[in-house]
């Protein structure tokens, strides 16, 4: 009807010669869009290889059609979900991790480079672990005997998730961090290879594929992986506000929840990552207990992220899931706690997660689980050792997050000076800075450019709100754990000469 | 609301499944170990773990090696700035020395005859996280890969748990050894199509785990063919390459690529791990090595979720890279496995009990058709639970692993020293002694009977209840109707 209008406008004088040669061309170009798309694919012979002579002897099966049609060197096909992981890394928080790989900076080897401060890794104690080492650690004891090596022998045969005197250890160790208020029990221990692992092995267990899990926002980017990739579980982000905070609200999650739920999202969950990341807050006594609430009123799990639990440094009092759910005798069995060794010992290299909770059903099947995902058992020979040294740990710990507060302090005060602010943090081993005054325009775009300027032109690789999932522009994540004292000008400097060159020419 | 009774409503169907299967009679005879076990001094008459295909015999020079090489195990003494880059380093690559290293030992294994790169070698959670990891690349839920059987039971769970991939077993026969033909491979292959299931690839041990053979030349041959002819997958798990203590010697995959032509190299990968090889399950060092460059990619992204722990890197890259200690060690490791295997199936022979011939693994295929009642599994089951509850050893029933005839047995003998070979030995003699009477006739066709009357004591009860419609000359699908 709309074509014939116009043409007859154009057999009657109406419209013009422009409608009149438009239409035409339009429908030719259609024509050969169509075309183009709806060519037969080009028939190509599958490979042969030299002893197919042999097979001329078996019956041809109809199969060959089924073949999709290839080169003769043919492109194998893959799963789906390995094609689309295999893409190159198109998230800045993947692409800075691998660009600061290609070029680290080094004081004296490479001045030039750019410095990391997008990994929260913690570089400040490692000397305290280091000089725990060559002082305990004797060679004679070390790697030696059949248990050290993964073998049972005439013993038992060897656990999977985590051999028990480690497991013991680590809920001593967690018991510690969490500030002694609550009691670990090893028995509800699951030993990992890193908490990465955990977190996906808990959602295996916990939801099925399609269904989803409500995450407040903005979030761990590595989330995005450790959760979907392979399970298939959606996550949904609940957005949190800079007029907040960046603190969770309980009526954004109840709208998310019921926005989820009319789209027909099976939601099975909750997941929180206390002290959270990238933001550095600590989630209040009564925010957990209304998400206790909120959980149960809805049947759904909480996962509690407390990775960082003993990078705290601020005032605030951490306080666990665990000790929530220790004053209330009923649903236990909705929460599960993440924990790691990569953060609060600093030692992410040697892969050590942990899966806590305190449903059986959910132990039982972790267990058999951790098959695909266990904890070297040298390593964790090692690690008994250090972990049982209460007295090493006791001072770790402390100087630890007195060496974090220093640093945050120092780094705070420096962007305070280039006239940049950051929210209040209280734990992790970064701070979420609000760069949104130097963005334009005011939106993902504009902070991807500065994002951009702040990798090529300051040499500094952070971590942008967008990766994180955070709803509004401009705001950063900067790990300041990994520097030194010294760096913090050098960092300062390279940030302003990045801002500087975002400045719209007059 | 009452919690307790929706509480495993609150699970996911993965965690509530059956696929683990654990929960299978296969199981039983773990427990029986477990609730009694065999002690030189302190249980003498304990059940004797023969169930467990672990290497312990050349457990003395690994130690001997570390005692050796103490900054080797946590970098202590190189300064605190080679120690801050070993316990921070998480980087999914790997350590380039602990890559060199593997590739390296990888070779040796195959006679120096073939080379490895580095960097397409990829960290895995074990050999299971290895073979997990290659699911998740290559197939979609609801896919099947053909492996030939009898295989390694944890197949089932760690392929299909939580991949949904599916597993079509290739029938082997022991009236020739059990070798992989190509009509075999064919029929498997017809019945999947037959059954709309899409085969991705083949998947098999080399040196085959419970046969303890390895490939000759000409079924490697075929099997390229045969995969590259309808450009599917090929997963070879190669976990046993060292243990290979007699002739004929190893020819892995990789080998075999080299020599013919005109073959998708995309097709192609390697599982590898050093838990059998060099004894070391607990370090949990599994390997993934694919032709395929895209595969590598992925699988590198994904062995976030198995790294092997730096630590761990940096010893083996020191272990590894020692090619005076990886040289004796291989040697040494074969001419011990070599030993104990000729010393448990001459025990054997003297009895009139043959095994399989083999020249690889840390156990053998034993034979004891002979002393079956009847040429069912269902004897074969009665049989090994007076094997469990009489003679007090825990061997593994070829149900489990799938075999199509009744009556093998796989028996690991590298996880115990050479007393306790003695004592196994004396508790089969007597048991032997008093089954004499038993005269059982072998039918020639009694592999079809053995279908029908494969009872409901099926090991992977998950099959049976799975919604997947199964190749319809499965004998798990046969004994469900």
């Amino acid at each position: 009807m709309r074509l014939i209008v116009p043409l007859q406008g154009v057999v009657q004088g109406r419209g013009g010669l422009i409608l009149g040669s438009l239409i035409p061309c339009a429908l030719f170009y259609f024509l050969q869009f169509y075309l183009k798309r709806h060519r037969s694919p080009p028939s190509n012979p599958p490979s042969q290889s030299p002893s197919a002579a042999n097979l001329s002897e078996l019956p041809r099966s109809s199969s060959r059609a089924n073949l999709l049609a290839r080169g003769s060197t043919g492109r194998a096909s893959l799963s789906a979900r390995a094609t689309s992981i295999a893409k190159p890394n198109d998230s800045p928080y993947y692409i800075g991790l691998d660009r600061v790989r290609e070029d680290p900076y080094d004081e004296i080897d490479n001045p030039d480079g750019i410095i990391q401060l997008g990994l929260s890794e913690n570089r400040l104690s490692l000397d305290l672990i280091e000089d725990w080492v060559s002082q305990n650690l004797t060679d004679s004891k070390l790697g030696v005997g059949s248990q050290a090596l993964g073998l049972s022998g005439i013993a038992t045969y060897q656990p999977m998730d985590g051999l028990m005197e480690f497991k013991v250890a680590m809920a001593d160790f967690m018991t510690e961090v969490m500030g002694r208020t609550v009691s670990f029990d090893p028995s509800r221990v699951v030993l990992t290879s890193g908490a990465t692992p955990a977190l996906e092995i808990l959602s295996f267990c916990l939801a099925d594929q399609g269904n989803a899990f409500l995450v407040p926002a903005p979030y761990y980017p590595g989330f995005d992986r450790d959760i979907r990739w392979r399970t298939g579980v959606e996550l949904i982000p609940v957005h949190c506000r800079s007029c907040d905070n960046f603190t969770l609200s309980i009526t954004a999650l109840e709208q998310t929840f019921n926005q989820a739920k009319k789209r027909g999202h099976k939601v099975r969950g909750i997941l929180i990552s206390n002290p959270s990341n990238p933001v550095g807050n600590l989630l209040n006594r009564d925010t957990l207990y209304d998400l206790l609430d909120f959980a149960r009123e809805r049947n759904i799990h909480i996962i509690s992220d407390e990775i960082f639990a003993g990078s705290t440094y601020g005032n605030e009092e951490f306080v666990s899931m665990s000790e929530i759910v220790d004053s209330e005798d009923a649903d236990k069995d909705r929460v599960h706690i993440i924990y790691g060794l990569s953060k609060d010992l600093s030692i992410p290299g040697f892969r050590v997660g942990v899966i806590y909770s305190y449903n059986e059903n959910v132990l039982a099947a972790s267990r058999k689980l951790t098959r695909f995902s266990s904890v070297s058992s040298l390593t964790q020979q090692i690690l008994v050792s250090m972990l049982s040294d209460k007295r090493f740990i006791q001072e770790y710990m402390k100087t630890n997050r007195q060496r974090i507060r220093t640093m945050c302090d120092l780094f705070v005060a420096g962007l305070r000076e280039l006239g940049v602010e950051c929210t209040k943090s209280s734990g992790g081993l970064y701070c979420w800075v609000d760069m949104s005054r130097l963005i334009s325009p005011y939106n993902e775009k504009g902070e991807l450019d500065l994002w951009d300027k702040l990798l090529n032109i300051g040499k500094i690789n952070v971590t942008p709100g967008s990766a994180c999932h955070c709803i509004e522009p401009g705001w950063f994540r900067f790990c300041f754990t990994t520097l030194n004292e010294k760096e913090i000008p050098v960092v300062m400097e390279r940030i302003q000469k990045a801002v500087e060159s975002c400045k719209p020419s007059v | 609301m009452e919690f307790e009774s929706g509480n495993s409503q609150l699970l996911s169907k993965i965690a509530t499944s059956d696929q683990h299967g654990e929960n299978s009679p296969y199981f039983d005879g773990w427990k029986a170990y477990d609730n009694d076990p065999f002690h030189p001094t302190q249980n003498p008459r304990g059940v004797i773990q023969m169930g467990l295909a672990e290497n312990q015999l050349s457990l003395d020079l690994i130690e001997e090696w570390i005692k050796k090489n103490p900054r080797a195990s946590i970098c202590n003494g190189e300064g605190l700035h080679a120690f801050k880059n070993i316990v921070l380093f998480q980087d999914y690559h790997g350590l380039p020395q602990f890559r060199n290293g593997v590739a390296k030992f990888m070779a040796k294994a195959r006679g120096g005859r073939v080379s490895f790169d580095p960097d397409r070698i990829v960290m895995a959670g074990g050999a299971t996280g290895a073979n997990e990891m290659l699911m998740f690349c290559l197939a979609d839920p609801g896919d099947g890969f053909l492996v030939p059987s009898p295989y390694y039971p944890a197949f089932n769970r760690d392929l299909r748990w939580r991949t949904g991939v599916q597993l079509l077993p290739v029938m082997c026969q022991s009236s020739n050894n059990f070798q992989i033909t190509k009509q075999a491979l064919e029929e498997a292959y017809q019945n999947a199509q037959k059954a709309n299931i899409k085969v991705k690839g083949v998947i098999l041990a080399n040196p085959s785990n419970p046969l303890g053979t390895t490939l000759d030349r000409t079924t490697l041959r075929s099997l390229v063919t045969f995969i590259n002819d309808k450009q599917i997958h090929l997963v070879c798990d190669e976990i046993y390459a060292a243990t290979v203590f007699g002739g004929p010697s190893f020819i892995s995959i990789s080998e075999i690529i080299e020599e013919m032509e005109s073959i998708n190299r995309d097709l192609i990968h390697i599982v590898y791990s050093l838990s059998k090889d060099m004894g070391l399950p607990g370090l949990r060092v599994g390997i993934m090595y694919s032709y395929n460059n895209t595969v590598v990619n992925c699988g590198r992204k994904m062995s976030s979720f198995g790294l092997v722990s730096s630590q761990t890197q940096h010893l083996l890259a020191s272990m590894l890279s020692d090619q005076e200690f990886t040289d004796k060690f291989v040697l040494e490791n074969c001419t011990r496995l070599a030993n104990r295997h000729e010393m448990f199936t001459q025990g054997l022979e003297e009895m009139g009990i043959r095994c399989l011939k083999s020249n690889a693994g840390l156990f053998c295929w034993m034979d004891l058709r002979h002393l079956l009642k009847e040429p069912t599994f269902e004897s074969e089951m009665s049989l090994w639970r007076v094997i469990i509850s009489d003679v007090k050893l825990n061997v593994s029933p070829g149900s489990s692993f799938h075999c199509c005839e009744p009556g093998w047995f796989r028996v690991c003998f590298a996880n115990m020293d050479d007393e306790t070979v003695k004592v196994a030995l004396g508790r089969i003699r007597m048991f032997v002694g008093q089954r004499k009477d038993v005269e059982v006739q072998v039918k020639k066709s009694w592999h079809r009977n053995l279908r029908l009357s494969f009872s409901s004591l099926i090991y992977d009860e998950t099959m049976a209840s799975s919604p997947r419609i199964m190749s319809p000359h499965s004998p798990l699908v046969r004994a469900t109707t």
